[in-house]
């Protein structure tokens, strides 16, 4: 006998608890099944083009940490080597600023994964694994406060160099929350990686194939798990990206235990890019020595007449940044962040974009989820990792 | 061998207005009836070959670019065998700015012009599904329009409104 039967339309979002990120899936389902998932984002736009433009040079950054708030200074620095491509200066950054920020853009990274990977348990319901993962952000973000002061926001970098040098007793933190983390790091990837209920739920689940990844723009994790070996730290070499050792992990068959896997491995080679680069750090200043680009020294400000000129013209007109456009890619968390800035000569950009590499991410849920179940969403949406953040802007 | 711009040009002659490599980006402007045609050949050429649709935005130069060139659209493109990278950008005039959709080269755009018309007002011709995407189906204006005004309010309170 046939039934009757008609597909329900369910609404999940914007503000579903097993979500993280405020996104709503309108879905067709029947029974179990998703026929179909809309995604609607947006709910977290706060017009951050538009209040780029209206600021100077330097009031950017601030903003740039709301996009990917787990790992904020990766988005300064992207920002940063754009601005500094604009004005020419990329070959004039001194070194110990470079080699702080791939310490901080990698710190970041592990950062971002923990939180990632521990808020995703979570919503699959492991919340042993949560606290785990928790615990070694808490550690990370630790040495990142002890740089900046914030966990989060941490407004850390400046066009021509940093806002500060690093504290006293940096390398020596370093190494001792390291051991730290890796035991953290055994102990989730003891409870999750051969876990049946775990492997249940992620493998086979929200796969796409290398040529759709590619075709939908993916980069990061997402992409790399379809074994497309991607990473803007390889082909474009920023920062000292070329000047240490660390593989790229890639996956199989892009699916979500494949995308959990690259990034449990990333984790690693974070650590391991860090522990080369943490005893051979070169000293001398942070700050280029150019005033019409970073701020003198605050003595030198309340002693000299040429200092204190800069520093109030930086302040009210801003940077003069000359006429011209440049686009910076960088390897985020979740992707390619890539930074397209046009200035039209003066104190404030006539454009700042920003690539967000979950946007495209998203962009692809409706495709990666149907004919899957309902249950399926949770992990898909997981590992995308949607930061509302930087998907809305 | 050639710069990348320069084959472009080569190829399409007189579709191609200008061309630049500031700051090392390879960058050609191009006339607006060609870009189907040139980004199509730009994901196929085996030379080319930018299986990448990196990023895809706007710029409003209103004030700064004569009338006719008012908005431009810009379209990064990133090619993974041959890891090079190009931006194309495609001036629009200001009188109901629009441009054909590139969402049948590459799927990923879609949402990416999405976001072009709901802040600038700028329509894709040829595009699936294309509505407002950040932004609520009652905003008025298009507010990354320079004659925006940064501190205008649209308090949306509820359907009935």
């Amino acid at each position: 006998m046939d039934l009757h039967t008609e597909p329900l339309v369910l609404n999940m979002g914007p503000s579903h608890p097993a979500t993280h990120g405020t996104v709503r899936f309108l879905l067709k389902m029947d029974g179990e099944k998703v026929l179909h998932c809309e995604t609607e984002i947006g709910y977290l736009h706060r017009g951050f083009e538009k209040q780029c433009e209206a600021g100077t040079w330097t009031q950017v950054f601030p903003y740039t940490d709301r996009l990917n708030y787990n790992s904020a200074i990766q988005n300064n620095v992207a920002y940063a080597l754009a601005v500094e491509k604009l004005l020419g200066i990329t070959g004039q950054i001194p070194e110990r600023s470079t080699a702080i920020r791939t310490i901080m853009c990698e710190l970041s990274r592990m950062a971002d994964h923990y939180t990632n990977l521990g808020a995703s348990m979570l919503e699959l319901g492991a919340l042993t694994a949560f606290l785990y993962f928790v615990e070694a952000r808490e550690l990370t973000w630790d040495i990142i406060e002890s740089v900046c002061g914030a966990r989060l926001t941490s407004n850390y970098v400046r066009v021509g160099g940093l806002s500060t040098d690093l504290p006293e007793g940096f390398a020596a933190h370093v190494k001792e929350v390291f051991p730290v983390n890796r035991v953290f790091w055994s102990e989730f990837d003891k409870l999750l990686t051969k876990n049946r209920i775990f492997l249940d739920r992620m493998r086979d689940t929200g796969g796409i194939s290398e040529e759709n990844a590619i075709a939908y723009g993916f980069t990061g994790p997402c992409l790399r798990a379809c074994g497309v070996e991607y990473d803007v730290r390889k082909a474009n070499p920023y920062l000292l990206y070329d000047q240490v050792d660390f593989d790229i992990p890639v996956g199989f068959t892009g699916d979500n235990f494949d995308r959990y896997l690259v990034r449990m491995e990333e984790i690693n080679q974070s650590m391991r890019i860090i522990e080369q680069l943490i005893d051979k750090m070169p000293g001398g200043p942070v700050n280029i020595d150019n005033p019409a680009v970073r701020n003198p020294s605050k003595e030198a400000v309340k002693g000299r007449m040429e200092s204190m000129i800069f520093h109030f013209k930086n302040t009210i007109e801003g940077i003069q940044v000359p006429a011209g456009e440049a686009y910076v890619p960088t390897e985020g968390s979740n992707g390619e962040v890539g930074f397209y800035l046009v200035s039209s000569g003066g104190g404030k950009p006539l454009k700042c974009r920003v690539r967000p590499p979950c946007f495209a991410l998203t962009q692809a849920m409706g495709e990666m989820v149907q004919g899957a179940f309902l249950s399926d969403i949770i992990p898909t949406f997981d590992m995308i990792n949607l930061i509302g953040g930087e998907c809305d802007r | 061998m050639a710069e990348l711009r320069e084959q472009v040009q080569r190829k399409f002659g007189d579709a191609v207005l200008t061309t630049h490599a500031e700051h090392g980006d390879q960058t050609v402007i191009i006339r607006k009836d060609a870009v189907l045609e040139v980004m199509r050949w730009m994901r196929d050429e085996p030379s080319m070959l930018f299986n990448f649709m990196m990023d895809l935005t706007a710029v409003d130069y209103k004030g700064i670019k004569p009338p006719v060139w008012r908005f431009e659209v810009v379209y990064h493109l990133y090619s993974l065998k041959h890891n090079h990278r190009i931006r194309v950008k495609v001036p629009v005039a200001d009188d109901s700015p629009s441009i054909d959709s590139i969402v049948s080269i590459w799927k990923g755009a879609d949402w990416f012009e999405r976001e072009v018309w709901d802040m600038y007002g700028i329509a894709f011709k040829g595009h699936p599904n294309l509505k407002r995407i950040l932004l609520y189906e009652e905003f008025e204006g298009h507010p990354l329009r320079k004659d925006y005004p940064i501190k205008k309010r649209q308090p949306l309170i509820g359907p009935d409104n």
